[in-house]
């Protein structure tokens, strides 16, 4: 080890300026992280700042906004735009972009529904078959865009023509397939039972906890570059009241009229997206694969130099995305019920990009978690939930969306320019 | 002589109608600073980028520790021991110093990226190039100066004790402290065995480290000399016009029109 000294008097060979005291109190950790903003580095603070307009707006504006009632059903409308959206964060990483993943979703959930109906399949077989449709659809717009260099743009744009065509020669105009597998739909309906629920909780809270204080040490132990103790406390507890929140929240009775019928306890849809995020977050931190997404978006031409598979790693990217899209898809059919269609053909795609954003996924590549994609859901589906209270026609939902997309991608790109002038 | 660690023979190179590389040979020994010298577009470049696998080549062959290898990427030569510094530098803008540095060759531990380990050589090769001026070794690269940038590429290389060393223009963002670091390590890494290649611009830089210059001129090897034998002068006169006295190209209308 070379580094280790408690004497910064002596500018050691390798006393890199300030590791040594990098972070050691709340105080640095707070100028670090103003100084990140500063330079344009704003992460998910935008669509928190944002998130806690629209609870105040629509909470002063209705009083059954901030109901139980209204929170959980707010949870389950979320729940299938954040799963696009965390597919999209693959392709966006990259700069690229996935016109087609709703269809996509829409496609994979009208042959998930067929094999349901048609031919008596196991829920499971029938779940895997769809997100085996929407892995090939991926595979096909990765292939055409590597090697044939067209570009995402493009490509997805005939998929998004193109796959509408599969629901339609499947189900027919004006058809539907009804969408009740006791599983599948009671993702939508159904909830955890609460003591399932609170166990969950407390085991998701203490993993974090160990993890993260384990991490602290082993890091502090060897003098590497690490967050201050209070800091990681902090950060523990937060997770902490907002899991253990949340879980109060929806293990309380919240049915209109209780004393008639007892609603309780975590929508199916919380654990399936929770799930999806530890696992995308492991991928895209700890892993070689998820390093290397991150250095095919920031630069190409250098990944390729240090021998990266730039060709693997793209449409590895589009076959992630398109089987996200159809997990949101088959999502999508549980909330409503059935598949018809129109299905993905609508807003969800542009709900789910606008959602990515916001969370603080960058349009121009390199940047991205797909804790943005939660986050970022929140606040789109917040939107139609509030103005649907309010009893607004569609179409302010639809402006008030789409102005809420273009405010993100121009807080992306303002605040791109700030880290190229400031360098954070 | 001791045979060659690293060899190139007859290598031509094309981009298309441009012909880039004509008969190209190219030879790195152990233990000694070879410079590549020539004008703007000479293609030093292009050999550098065909010794490091990322293009290839139109004829000719490539020879390591005297046995003909064959490459197919950026993976293959690495794999040999020969790591290059760019001209460009390569380097990822969104990642940190750490992670640009382990690009492509990350240690793991079961499935997951062993950063401890990772960050650890890290710090132990910064140190030992004496980088004082970095503020963590966590930033992230986009934050980085030029000078720094290019330290980081130049340790990035030497991180993997490797066998030959190429630097294109290591020194062209630096300033005068960070040029003699270079230059001394250059020196160092050459006196551990290395072969290692420096393209510079800097004649005094090349007269002072280098053993042998390599000339190209037009992309065709115009003398491949060792340094005692030729002086500042002379290797201007390579560069510039081709030849220089009993060096050089030979007067030929064929050729002299190129
Ligand atoms: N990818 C490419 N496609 C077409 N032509 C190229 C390409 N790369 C280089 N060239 C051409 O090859 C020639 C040699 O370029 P190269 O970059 O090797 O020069 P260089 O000797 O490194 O010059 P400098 O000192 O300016 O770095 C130039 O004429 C350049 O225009
Ligand atoms: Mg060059």
């Amino acid at each position: 080890m070379s580094v280790e000294s408690d004497t910064p008097a002596k500018p050691a060979d390798g006393a890199f300026a300030s590791d040594n005291r990098q972070a050691v109190t709340l105080g640095d950790s707070a100028r670090d992280y103003v100084n990140r903003l500063r330079g344009g580095d704003m992460g998910s603070l935008p669509a928190i700042l944002g998130l806690v307009v629209l609870f105040v707006v629509f909470s002063t504006l209705h009083d059954r906004f901030l109901t139980t009632y209204n929170m959980a059903n707010l949870v389950v409308q979320a729940g299938s735009i954040i799963v696009l959206a965390m597919g999209l964060v693959f392709v966006l990483l990259l700069g690229e972009i996935d016109l087609s993943a709703g269809v996509a979703g829409g496609a994979s959930a009208c042959v998930t529904a067929l094999m349901l109906i048609d031919h008596d399949w196991h829920w499971l077989l029938a779940t895997i078959a769809g997100i085996v449709v929407g892995a090939v659809i991926g595979l096909a717009i990765g292939a055409l865009v590597s090697f044939l260099g067209i570009p995402s743009f493009v490509v997805t744009l005939a998929f998004f023509l193109a796959l509408q065509a599969i629901p339609l020669k499947l189900i027919g105009s004006g058809g539907s397939l009804r969408f009740n597998n006791e599983v599948l739909r009671g993702l939508s309906i159904k909830n955890v039972p609460v003591t399932a629920g609170w166990i969950a909780a407390v085991v998701i809270v203490l993993g974090f906890a160990a993890l993260a204080l384990w991490r602290y040490r082993s890091r502090s132990a060897r003098g590497l570059v690490h967050q201050p103790l209070p800091l990681v406390i902090i950060q523990i507890v937060v997770l902490a009241v907002i899991i253990f929140g949340l879980t109060a929240l929806l293990s309380a009775n919240r049915a209109p009229n209780p004393n008639l019928f007892n609603i309780s306890g975590i929508p199916w849809v919380l654990p399936v997206v929770i799930a999806l995020l530890l696992f995308w977050t492991f991928v895209l931190t700890r892993t070689r694969f998820g390093r290397h997404l991150y250095a095919v978006g920031g630069n190409a031409e250098a990944a390729r130099r240090a021998g990266i598979n730039v060709t693997r790693i793209r449409i590895s990217a589009f076959v992630i995305a398109s089987s996200m899209a159809a997990v949101s898809g088959l999502l999508a059919a549980s909330y409503t019920g059935k598949v018809s269609p129109g299905s993905g053909g609508g807003n969800e795609l542009l709900y789910a990009v606008a959602a990515a954003v916001i969370g603080g996924t960058s349009l121009f590549g390199g940047r991205g978690r797909a804790m943005d994609a939660v986050i970022g859901g929140l606040v789109i589906a917040t939107i139609p939930n509030g103005l649907g209270l309010l009893n607004q026609a569609a179409y302010i939902n639809l402006l008030v969306t789409g102005g809420v997309l273009l405010l993100a991608a121009s807080v992306d790109a303002i605040s791109r320019r700030r880290r190229s002038a400031a360098g954070v | 002589m001791a045979q060659p660690l690293l060899e190139l023979r007859g290598v031509n190179k094309s981009f298309g109608v441009a012909h880039v590389l004509h008969d190209v040979d190219f030879a790195v020994y152990p233990g000694q600073v070879t410079a590549l010298v020539g004008d703007n577009g000479a293609g030093k470049s292009t050999l550098v980028k065909i010794i490091a696998g990322i293009y290839g080549r139109d004829t000719g062959d490539y020879l390591f520790d005297g046995q003909s290898v064959n490459v197919h990427g950026p993976r293959d030569v690495a794999a040999l021991g020969v790591e290059v510094v760019y001209q460009d530098l390569a380097l990822c803008e969104n990642l940190d110093i750490v992670e640009n540095m382990f690009l492509g060759r990350e240690e793991t531990k079961g499935i997951t990226l062993d950063e401890v380990a990772m960050e650890s050589r890290a710090r132990e090769t910064l140190a030992s190039l004496s980088v004082r001026t970095v503020k963590s070794v966590r930033q992230s690269v986009s934050s980085l100066s030029g000078g720094q940038r290019q330290t980081v590429a130049i340790a990035k290389a030497v991180l993997w004790n490797s066998k030959v060393v190429l630097l294109d223009e290591p020194t062209a963002a630096l300033g005068v402290a960070q040029t003699r670091q270079v230059l001394d390590l250059v020196r160092r890494l050459a006196d551990r065995g290395l072969g290692v290649v420096l393209i510079s611009h800097n004649m005094g830089d090349v007269m002072e480290v280098a053993d042998r210059v390599t000339a190209l001129y037009l992309g065709r090897v115009a003398a491949d000399v060792h340094v005692e034998e030729v002086t500042h002068g002379r290797i201007v006169e390579l560069i510039t016009a081709g030849r220089s006295g009993d060096l050089g190209i030979a007067e030929n209308p064929a050729t002299a029109t190129v």
